[in-house]
């Protein structure tokens, strides 16, 4: 118990003790026995309240913690394809808005932008959740949130879908400025799927459908419901409990929930979280049908091949925003264009071959035993590095572009971010 | 304030198909008022028409507290289960990001708990003052087909239950679990008991004006701890379990 908890509960003890040495009337030590009882009762109610914040708040910090060091333990790019500027130099000039790269080019807030958001805040107590966020979100697309755990994008979503009050900064939401006055405005016009699809387990599917349409004020929901149970292909077990479903099929009556209203922005939190692979796919061809309808899918997501496969963009946040763009554009920022080459036997000479080409700003040994040069343009060097290579009468097996996945780019950023925060 | 109705009804239906798909909270609403309906009755039938009017009335007293202890006790459990039972089955989040008003939401919780509760409430009431006119002694039947007691019983009910289940569903609303909350809902509804404990020690009679006066006030007190409880309804607090002032003025913002 807290402290006001014991001094409350000391004061009411006093009291009681007190009226009942004091009160000889019968009537008149019930009465002040039932008032020192209910009291007591709203004291010891209010001291759980205030131990249960402690105890989330421990919880968070020991998540951050934790995301931290697993991403900087995690950084698995080789050094030698940087070029001149090491990827871990670019995230961190990101990161303090000082070096050559500018999230602000990807980011320019347009007519069609249907989430705006302008140096959000959120803080609990002391601990940031986030901090100056800034991004915007533009009709029609999916857009990725992307980050560790603890890194604030459940409480992203929170705030935008007005559960949570930012500290500082503005954010607007379908057109609504985020202000505490048109909550339920910017509720009409949204939905959420929670990670927890959060189902009435002793009510069939239809039964849960219909509560939420009665929370729209539908009057007759019926044929929202077939057309919602219809798109997430539902309809056979509109009639079973939902207790009784697996948790893919639980997920999708979440996202049936979340299509009810047919909402302009539809946030989804970890959808395919615990999902198989069969499961995982039906969630993303929901997603990609959203967009074909002109639906915005605002996605957070731990899983970089999901976010690679379905977002226009991505954001990526570790309290503040890391960067924000394309992910092809992210990777261009990134990471300098290379050429992948291996051949049966190793080259006697491979500096003096390659120092020759005039595109390979360098090269370097990778741990496969091939050779990874840098280039300025692939199309250029290809062929001349293919040429020297047949005239110095190497046996080539291979010659590739270089790729960089959107699993590099996030691990580049999160680990600058663990870096940054230990500076 | 405007109110949507359909978003109230959406609540209460909801809650009553929870209630008839679990049984065990219609057993226990069945159980408790037929205990505390049986014993008063057995008493009342025990009674002769020598026994002095002084006593009679006294056992009359307890019986009818014993029937308005029900619309107390039975709802304080189901209130205090209200939101921190939304929140522990994880479906509190979803449902708070529709446009539904903490006003609209708390009233449809507490109508769905009220409502089943007066029912029975005065179920069992008929039940016991139908056995009395048709088997007791023509003095227990003369106690206690007062209009003064019916009146009471009417308004009392609905008013005393709707107490309860305000009060549950503060302690609901601000608790961290559901153990802990359903036990604070039912001790914490006790002082409303004071009422009926007054009637029943002849502290004052319950005539028809003194009925509708105390039955205005308990109205009053219902209403304003329907705006009470709705204010400390803390969407961020359930959600996060922190409260968005506390922690604004912690950060110094």
């Amino acid at each position: 118990m807290t402290r006001q908890g014991w001094l409350i509960t000391a004061v009411a003890l006093g009291c009681a003790i007190g009226a009942l040495t004091g009160v000889k009337k019968p009537v008149g030590d019930i009465l002040f026995v039932s008032v020192i009882v209910l009291y007591l009762a709203v004291a010891y109610s209010l001291g759980g309240a205030k131990r249960q914040v402690d105890a989330k708040v421990r919880e968070s910090d020991a998540d951050d913690d934790h995301s931290l060091e697993d991403g900087v333990a995690r950084v698995t790019v080789p050094p030698e394809i940087y070029g001149s500027q090491t990827p871990r130099e670019i995230a961190n000039a990101i990161v303090t808005r000082s070096g050559n790269f500018s999230t602000a080019p990807q980011d320019e807030v347009t007519s069609d932008s249907v989430i705006v958001v302008e140096h959000l805040t959120k803080q609990f107590g002391q601990r940031v959740a986030f901090e100056d966020v800034s991004f915007h979100v533009r009709r029609g697309e999916v857009f990725g949130f992307l980050g560790p755990n603890g890194a604030g994008k459940t409480t992203t979503v929170r705030t935008l879908s007005t559960l949570v009050t930012p500290t500082s900064g503005s954010a607007e939401v379908a057109g609504i400025p985020l202000d505490g006055g048109h909550d339920i405005e910017i509720r009409q016009r949204i939905a959420v799927m929670t990670e927890v699809p959060g189902l009435y387990l002793r009510l069939s599917v239809t039964e849960n459908l219909v509560f939420f349409a009665g929370l729209y004020s539908y009057r007759d929901a019926q044929p929202r419901i077939d057309r919602a149970l219809e798109a997430v292909n539902l309809s056979s077990r509109a009639n079973d409990l939902c207790g009784s479903l697996s948790k893919g099929l639980r997920q999708r009556v979440g996202l049936a929930r979340a299509l009810l209203s047919d909402p302009e922005i539809v946030f989804l939190d970890e959808p395919t979280a615990g999902l198989d692979p069969v499961a995982s796919l039906e969630v993303q061809n929901l997603i990609n049908a959203l967009r074909a309808k002109g639906v915005t899918v605002f996605l957070t997501t731990h899983r970089l091949d999901e976010a690679e496969k379905l977002c226009d963009r991505v954001a990526i946040l570790n309290t503040t925003l890391r960067t924000v763009g394309r992910i092809d554009d992210l990777r261009q920022r990134m990471f300098h264009k290379s050429i992948l080459v291996t051949t049966v036997d190793p080259l006697p000479d491979p500096d003096r071959l390659f120092s020759a080409i005039d595109d390979v700003a360098s090269w370097t040994k990778d741990v496969t035993g091939g050779y990874v040069l840098v280039v300025s343009d692939v199309r250029v060097a290809a062929p001349a590095i293919t040429r020297a290579l047949v005239a110095g009468g190497a046996d080539v097996l291979s010659l590739a572009e270089g790729h960089h996945s959107l699993e590099e780019v996030y691990l580049e950023l999160v680990g600058a971010a663990g870096q940054g925060g230990e500076q | 304030m405007n109110q949507s109705w359909i978003r109230i009804r959406a609540v209460m239906r909801k809650e009553f198909r929870e209630y008839r798909r679990n049984r065990f909270i219609i057993y226990t609403m069945g159980t408790l008022p037929l205990i505390f309906t049986a014993l008063p009755v057995i008493s009342l039938f025990s009674i002769s028409s020598a026994t002095p009017p002084s006593v009679v009335r006294t056992q009359v007293g307890i019986t009818l507290l014993l029937l308005l202890v029900i619309p107390v006790v039975l709802p304080a459990t189901i209130a205090a289960y209200s939101v921190i039972g939304e929140r522990d089955q994880g479906t509190l989040e979803p449902l708070l990001t529709t446009p539904i008003s903490r006003e609209e939401f708390l009233l449809g919780k507490s109508l769905a708990a009220t409502i089943p509760t007066v029912g029975v409430a005065y179920v069992f009431f008929l039940v016991l003052v139908v056995a009395i006119r048709l088997g007791a002694s023509s003095v227990v039947a003369h106690a206690v087909w007062q209009p003064s007691w019916f009146l009471a019983e009417l308004l009392f009910a609905p008013l005393l239950a709707a107490w309860s289940v305000w009060v549950g569903t503060a302690i609901s609303a601000r608790s961290s679990d559901v153990r802990v909350a359903q036990q604070l809902g039912t001790l914490a509804s006790l002082p409303a008991l004071v009422l009926p404990l007054l009637m029943s020690l002849q502290v004052f009679k319950p005539t028809a004006t003194v009925a509708v006066v105390i039955a205005v006030g308990l109205a009053v007190i219902d209403v304003a701890a329907w705006r009470v409880v709705s204010k400390m309804f803390d969407r961020e607090r359930l959600i996060t379990g922190a409260s968005a002032v506390t922690m604004r003025a912690e950060a110094g913002t």
